[in-house]
């Protein structure tokens, strides 16, 4: 009981992820910065900022909303977050082996961070907030198909094996997904998928800050707005390390092998922010249609090749 | 200077009010915000929402109609909250002071921690003024 709770809220769980993260998000504004010529913020930023907001800032609760239900749930936004990341991470690490089908489970955990976001901003009674849930909604219901065909054909890659731990060991033995043809344009679909999970920019439209003044996150302030942030940073860690394992081989932390293990992950960072920075705001109806029918396409075309063994 | 004043001066968050401003400062302040004088590495960013706002700034002049909305934008910002009048109007009322629909300055309507005055101030006073607060 003690190492489980030791595994959700120290070392591979909460409180890891949520440090690597914050760093990992200092990253991608000072990549921004750089890309607009500008200096960026100085290193602890997103501790500054989660602290503030947590410590320092008052909390506003909504009038005509659901006052329980619009605190209620940012926590469950950390507590799906953390626990997807300890499933995550527990393998990658080589820390224990997880089970049989975790992938599966996974899946359904890195969803709950977004259903709660649509929840705790329907709470809130506000109709900015109530446009940005349904954006998020369609958006949602948009790239989870293509999140489980991308999924789909990393199993069939891995010879219908459904746990992280054999997929990752599959590959240290044979080499990785990522190399193949089939592989490189899972990783490409893969990567906007994360775009998307994160509402990052080309697909930031639930949270357009300039039209519809944070759209979700327009009511929080305060304690539920850090634990919000913290949703934020774990999964920003969690997503690229997921991606890493499925398709790059995994992590390891072994020698010289720490090195090629945080280059991966800030290279993966990297193309998220880059995407992010020559991109404009898809609208929702543009963003739907490039889910449905070019990245399923590009998945399901990944799957054949994967079927021919290319 | 304790933890918590440390971590709120390092991370102010900006939410932009303009009055009936003729948007010459609207126009410094954002200059604030491009490569050449680069407030994000402060820790400023400019938020959509007022629900997460540090700081208000206000400027232009107040009328009558400006003046139901700034207490509205001010009573919904969460607290502690620092306002700061940018510009001539903001600070005394400018040109228009006299005129018929003034609703007197920002610091009769809302309490004000930083006065940046100018028509309209360079965006080095801006930052001067932003400084000069942080380290009050």
């Amino acid at each position: 009981m003690a190492e489980q709770l030791f595994y959700f809220l120290i070392y591979p769980g909460l409180l890891f992820a949520a440090v690597v993260g914050a760093f990992l998000s200092w990253y991608d504004r000072k990549i921004t910065a750089w890309v607009q010529f500008r200096k960026g913020p100085p290193l602890f930023q997103p501790f500054y900022d989660f602290f503030k907001l947590l410590l320092v800032k008052e909390t506003i609760l909504p009038k005509h909303g659901s006052k329980g239900v619009f605190l209620a749930a940012p926590i469950f936004a950390v507590f799906g977050a953390s626990i997807a990341g300890v499933f995550i991470l527990l393998p990658l690490l080589g820390i224990e082996s997880g089970f049989k089908g975790d992938i599966i489970v996974i899946f359904y955990l890195l969803t709950i961070p977004s259903l709660t976001y649509i929840i705790g901003a329907l709470a809130t009674g506000n109709p900015l907030a109530a446009v940005g849930g349904s954006r998020e909604m369609k958006l949602i219901l948009s790239y989870e198909l293509t999140f489980i065909l991308v999924l789909a054909g990393i199993i069939q890659k891995a010879g219908m094996s459904i746990s992280l731990n054999e997929i990752i060991s599959l590959q240290v033995l044979n080499g990785v997904f990522g190399g193949s043809l089939s592989g490189i344009i899972l990783f490409i679909v893969f990567i906007f998928c994360i775009q998307a999970k994160l509402a990052l920019v080309p697909f930031d439209a639930p949270e357009a800050e300039t039209e519809i003044a944070g759209g979700i996150m327009i009511e929080y302030s305060g304690t539920p707005y850090a634990m919000i942030k913290l949703a934020k940073y774990i999964m920003f860690f969690i997503l690229p390390a997921f991606l890493i394992g499925l398709l790059w081989g995994g992590l390891n932390f072994e020698g010289i092998n720490i090195l090629w293990s945080i280059l991966k992950i800030l290279f993966v960072v990297l193309l998220l922010t880059l995407i992010r920075n020559t991109n404009p705001r898809v609208k929702i109806k543009q963003a739907v249609r490039y889910f449905l029918v070019w990245m399923n396409l590009l998945a399901i075309i990944a799957i054949v090749l994967s079927y021919f063994g290319l | 200077m304790g933890f918590k004043e440390f971590c709120f001066k390092k991370s102010l968050w900006l939410f932009h009010f303009a009055g009936a401003s003729c948007n010459n400062c609207d126009i410094e302040i954002l200059d604030c915000l491009t490569p050449r004088y680069d407030v994000e590495r402060f820790g400023m960013v400019l938020v959509g929402s007022v629900r997460h706002a540090d700081v208000l700034l206000v400027n232009g002049s107040i009328n009558q109609r400006d003046k139901s909305r700034l207490l509205e934008i001010y009573e919904q910002a969460p607290k502690p909250l620092v306002v700061v009048a940018i510009g001539a109007c903001g600070c005394t009322g400018g040109i228009f002071a006299e005129g018929d629909t003034f609703a007197g300055p920002v610091d009769k309507i809302i309490p004000v921690d930083a006065y940046i005055p100018g028509c309209p101030p360079k965006p080095e006073a801006i930052l001067a003024g932003i400084v000069k607060l942080l380290n009050k």
